[in-house]
């Protein structure tokens, strides 16, 4: 491989090397095992006193050995260093997998992922040693609800609503059509005397059908991400795949329970779509009862912020389980926990516990997806199988065949119904994105073992490696070749929020005056309701009231202050500032230097003015914003805020003695706001009064500068340039970095 | 009554070519039309405000400024009238339409300028071609009017702060003594290019009868 460099070599030596540990682990355990237990029976071990093994410390009294320096005991920790060791080869994985530039463009990961399972599974098979299958207790209890709970709480709900009804359709009814239409034409095929599978009986089929019949959501998600088609597509195919499970619990138990008894009466078949209600409601109802309960907890965490993630993380575990107890939708369940609590809960927690909660679930569906990939692979070289050719093509023409006729018929129907319609481009995309995964795998690997669950097997591994490889690889070429529309990279751009808000009010009001009650009627009722009433109950403190755009804007400033921060200092330079749209500005400064002389004014004016800019050239960070200071962060910020004060202060003395140079024109960089504002702070004694956000400039602005009140042109420079600098630390105050002290030197030396 | 059908139906023919509405979506808001103006001829901004269920919304004084608005008559007008009659009332109403299956691009783009041309003229209220500070701070202040007692200071920030980044996004190069006077429609249209306003800026237009709810899409 001349592509490698020095280092993925020895990263892909090093990963042998885990390789060949982890496989020679399991193979010593086998050694180990009876010495250990030798060593952890003591009693018995005098009957085994002839058992010549001089490393255990055996504690015969005819005996006396020396105390072992070093001993050997595996069994001890033997499971969790073989769980450590396998996510610590998938992760090895993953790495290796973006090392590799070439490999990275062409392939989607996941096919990499089952690929080195297949290398892992020959390699242990090899080695005749039993490996690890892809259990289903464990696939549905631990790998399955990180990921799930990732897509749901970060589900763009717009987009979701707003197609609502076409997800609806596609989960319910195309699943159904696939699993009857499969179910029934494998029947039949089965009929075909060459098969030598006539012993498969109609249930039988229908359970099949049922079983491959559904999209699967980590196969989904792990090949879209990568492509990045627009948020239409995206959601309509992965809403589908979330949604579809309802529909999948209860076809598959039910064909499951009627397999055993033979046949379906009319009576069951009612019961089944009752079940179906009852399945998806109720997973979706457990789901907000504890979304709520989520949400409501929240509200008291602001004095113990460390455990606010665990949270939201054990609360949704908990709806899933719930829901799984009753065999309700877990996974509807999940979803609806997630999007129940996530506004409410983001309202509540600290921002640091929100870049928390964001990246655990990120980070665990993450080894959660690589996982199962890999172990699909290990499985796949592993299980039982029972290739039978005419079985396994016809179910893969049947998939395909089921899947284009489901989506372009449905559309033809739908159409009708939506505004937007979806062109025959999409129509393409969402039925070649219907990719089967490990659900398909792991449903399939709770039936009763029998030779037709061998054979079944075998078809569904086949038609999940077809769909993840060649629809997953071939899906991003066709995307391009098809020009379908990208993934708009959102940049949160404040007027896009004005008036999109500004939009949706303005259509609600165009059908209240046409006088039907359309989508966006409803929606505005349950944002009222949900802010007169809901939002009471779960947002901590007075913060329920705070409009939308007026959080967004706080969000928006911290996320800009944060950027700052981080990439630390003024070469980030303003090309705007706050003069270029009102020239009548200077008029604000007067309100803070109350008592300068009016001779002073013209020049104070000027000079403002170009020191205005200049500091917002060199010290882009404290552009002067308002600043929302967050009462319920941790009250050691109050306290960082004085420290930084009288730091500031200290630095004003090293502005007197630098003179001020006019500076060139920095290079452009775009710029978010540069508005020329006080710093306003909540004063604590009110706040728990009015529901009113209380804005006060800080007092000190002036006794500060009262200090100084007849000095020279130069002192008005160090007082305006004090006054941003002491607006500066209380924005990023809300989130200090790790030495503050650092910071605040890097902001003000440029 | 027959002679009246007819010259109904004639008219009707032309808003058809005039608005690209259908025949019962005319029929339907004609339906509404008679309903708001009490059987009338025209209707006036009180017809309007009396309507109960625009009473919650923050931006409703600008909704119903936008049907007297002679800008938003494909003319060349500009000022406002006192009252409007049927026609006007759906050409306003044509804005909202949605594009098609059978929508060339092109018509999407003259769609698209259609309908930012109506969300301009909501937000220049004085009609000189640009939106100014004030004027955004207007808006910014009314979306938050419907939510509690937010100090004209809130509104004012977020304003400045929106206005300064269209400025910053469309003018980069400005120098230290430039005035950025407000935003002009080429800047408007560009900050909301990426909200792909045909595809949003529309509503349900019934085309049957109007007692039929279709609900979601």
């Amino acid at each position: 491989m001349a592509v490698l460099g020095p280092g993925p070599a020895r990263f892909w030596s090093g990963f042998t090397m885990v390789l060949l540990l982890l496989t020679g682990s399991s193979r010593t355990r086998d050694v180990l095992t009876g010495h250990n237990d030798t060593w952890r029976e003591p009693s018995t071990a005098t009957q085994e006193d002839h058992d010549p093994d001089p490393h255990n410390g055996t504690n015969s009294a005819n005996h006396r050995k020396a105390f072992p320096v070093l001993a050997f005991n595996y069994g001890h920790v033997r499971k969790p260093f073989e769980i450590s060791l396998w996510i610590l080869l998938a992760l090895l994985m993953k790495l290796g997998f973006h090392i590799i530039p070439r490999v990275s463009n062409i392939v989607p990961e996941s096919c990499v992922l089952i690929f080195v399972g297949l290398l892992v599974g020959g390699v242990i098979k090899a080695m005749k040693e039993k490996a690890p299958v892809l259990d289903s207790k464990l696939f549905f209890l631990y790998l399955l609800p990180p990921i799930i709970l990732d897509a749901g709480y970060f589900l763009p709900i717009r987009a979701f609503t707003e197609n609502m009804g076409t997800i609806l359709v596609f989960a319910v009814v195309g699943t159904l059509w696939n699993a009857f239409f499969i179910g029934g034409m494998m029947f039949a095929v089965c009929q075909i005397e060459a098969a030598q599978v006539s012993h498969v009986d109609l249930l039988s089929c229908l359970l099949f059908g049922s079983i491959i019949s559904a999209v699967d959501p980590v196969a989904v998600l792990a090949v879209f991400e990568e492509i990045h088609i627009n948020e239409l597509l995206h959601i309509l195919v992965f809403g589908e795949s979330l949604l579809n499970d309802a529909v999948t619990v209860v076809l598959y138990h039910l064909f499951e329970e009627f397999s055993h008894a033979g046949t379906v009466t009319a009576g069951d078949a009612f019961l089944g779509v009752v079940s179906f209600f009852v399945v998806s409601l109720g997973g979706i109802l457990a789901g907000i009862i504890y979304g709520v309960l989520g949400a409501f907890t929240s509200r008291f965490t602001s004095h113990s912020r460390v455990i606010e993630p665990l949270f939201v993380f054990l609360y949704s575990y908990m709806a899933y389980l719930s829901a799984e107890v009753f065999h309700l939708s877990g996974i509807m369940s999940l979803i609806a926990c997630g999007v129940i609590m996530r506004p409410y809960v983001e309202a509540n927690i600290s921002h640091k516990s929100y870049t928390t909660i964001k990246y655990f679930l990120k980070m665990w569906s993450s080894v959660s997806e690589t996982l199962i990939f890999i172990f699909l692979g290990v499985s796949t070289v592993e299980g039982p199988h029972n290739w039978n050719w005419i079985f396994v093509i016809f179910t893969l023409i049947l998939c395909l065949l089921s899947r284009v006729l489901g989506v372009v018929g449905l559309t033809f129907i739908i159409n009708k119904f939506r505004i937007v319609k979806l062109t025959k481009k999409d129509q393409f995309i969402v039925a070649y994105g219907g990719l089967r995964g490990a659900i398909a795998f792991s449903l399939g690997f709770l039936l009763t073992d029998n030779e037709m669950k061998h054979m079944f097997l075998t078809a569904i591994i086949t038609v999940i490696f077809f769909t993840v490889f060649v629809q997953g690889m071939t899906i991003r070429p066709l995307v391009e070749l098809l020009a379908v529309k990208r993934k708009k990279e959102s940049k949160g751009s404040i007027n896009e929020e004005i008036h999109t808000q500004f939009l949706d009010h303005l259509l609600t009001g165009i059908e209240d005056i046409c006088g039907h009650y359309g989508h966006h009627h409803w929606k505005d009722k349950l944002n009222r309701f949900n802010k007169t009433y809901v939002k009471k109950w779960l947002i901590a403190g007075e913060r329920y009231n705070e409009p939308q755009l007026i959080s967004f804007y706080n969000k928006l400033e911290m996320k800009q202050a944060l950027m700052l921060m981080e990439s630390g200092s003024a070469a980030k330079l303003p090309a705007v500032s706050a003069q270029k749209i009102q020239p009548q500005r200077e008029a604000a400064p007067q309100r803070t230097i109350p008592r300068i002389p009016k001779t002073r004014e013209a020049e104070i004016r000027k000079i403002l003015r170009a020191n205005l800019q200049k500091a917002g050239q060199k010290l882009r960070s404290y552009s002067r914003h308002d600043l929302f200071m967050d009462p319920f962060e941790d009250d050691v910020t109050e306290f960082r805020f004085r420290r930084q004060r009288v730091e500031m202060e200290r630095r004003m003395s090293h502005y007197l003695t630098v003179p001020a140079k006019r500076q060139e024109t920095p290079s452009v960089r775009k710029v978010w706001f540069e508005p020329e504002h006080k710093v306003y702070t909540y004063d604590d004694s009110e706040s728990p009064g009015g529901g009113a956000v209380q804005l006060k400039p800080r007092p000190s602005d002036t006794s500060l500068l009262d200090e100084s009140p007849k000095s020279t042109d130069r002192s008005p420079t160090p007082q305006s340039e004090d006054q941003s600098e002491r607006q500066k630390p209380s924005r990023c105050l809300s989130d200090p970095g790790p030495n503050e002290d650092e910071e605040g030197s890097s902001f003000f030396l440029s | 009554m027959g002679a009246k059908q007819t010259r109904s139906e004639h008219d009707h023919q032309d808003l058809v070519e005039k608005t690209g509405f259908s025949v019962e979506q005319i029929q339907n808001l004609l339906k509404r039309f008679q309903q708001l103006s009490g059987n009338e001829e025209t209707i006036s901004r009180e017809h309007l405000k009396s309507i109960p269920a625009l009473a919650n919304n923050p931006i409703r004084m600008q909704i119903i400024e936008a049907f007297f608005d002679k800008r938003n008559q494909h003319g060349n007008e500009l000022g406002s009238y006192e009252e409007i009659g049927f026609e006007e009332f759906l050409m306003v109403m044509s804005h909202f339409r949605p594009p098609t299956l059978t929508t060339t691009t092109e018509e999407k783009e003259t769609m698209r300028k259609e309908k930012v041309r109506f969300l301009f003229n909501m937000h220049d209220t004085d009609g000189d071609g640009k939106i100014t500070l004030a004027e955004y701070r207007k808006v910014v202040e009314e979306l938050l009017s419907k939510s509690g007692t937010i100090e004209q200071e809130a509104a004012k920030a977020i304003a400045d702060a929106a206005m300064l980044e269209v400025a910053s996004t469309n003018v980069p190069n400005m120098g230290p003594d430039d005035f950025y006077e407000g935003i002009t429609f080429e800047h408007f249209e560009q900050i909301l290019k990426d909200l792909e306003m045909e595809s949003r800026m529309h509503i349900r237009f019934l085309d049957v009868n109007a007692t039929k709810v279709h609900c979601g899409k």
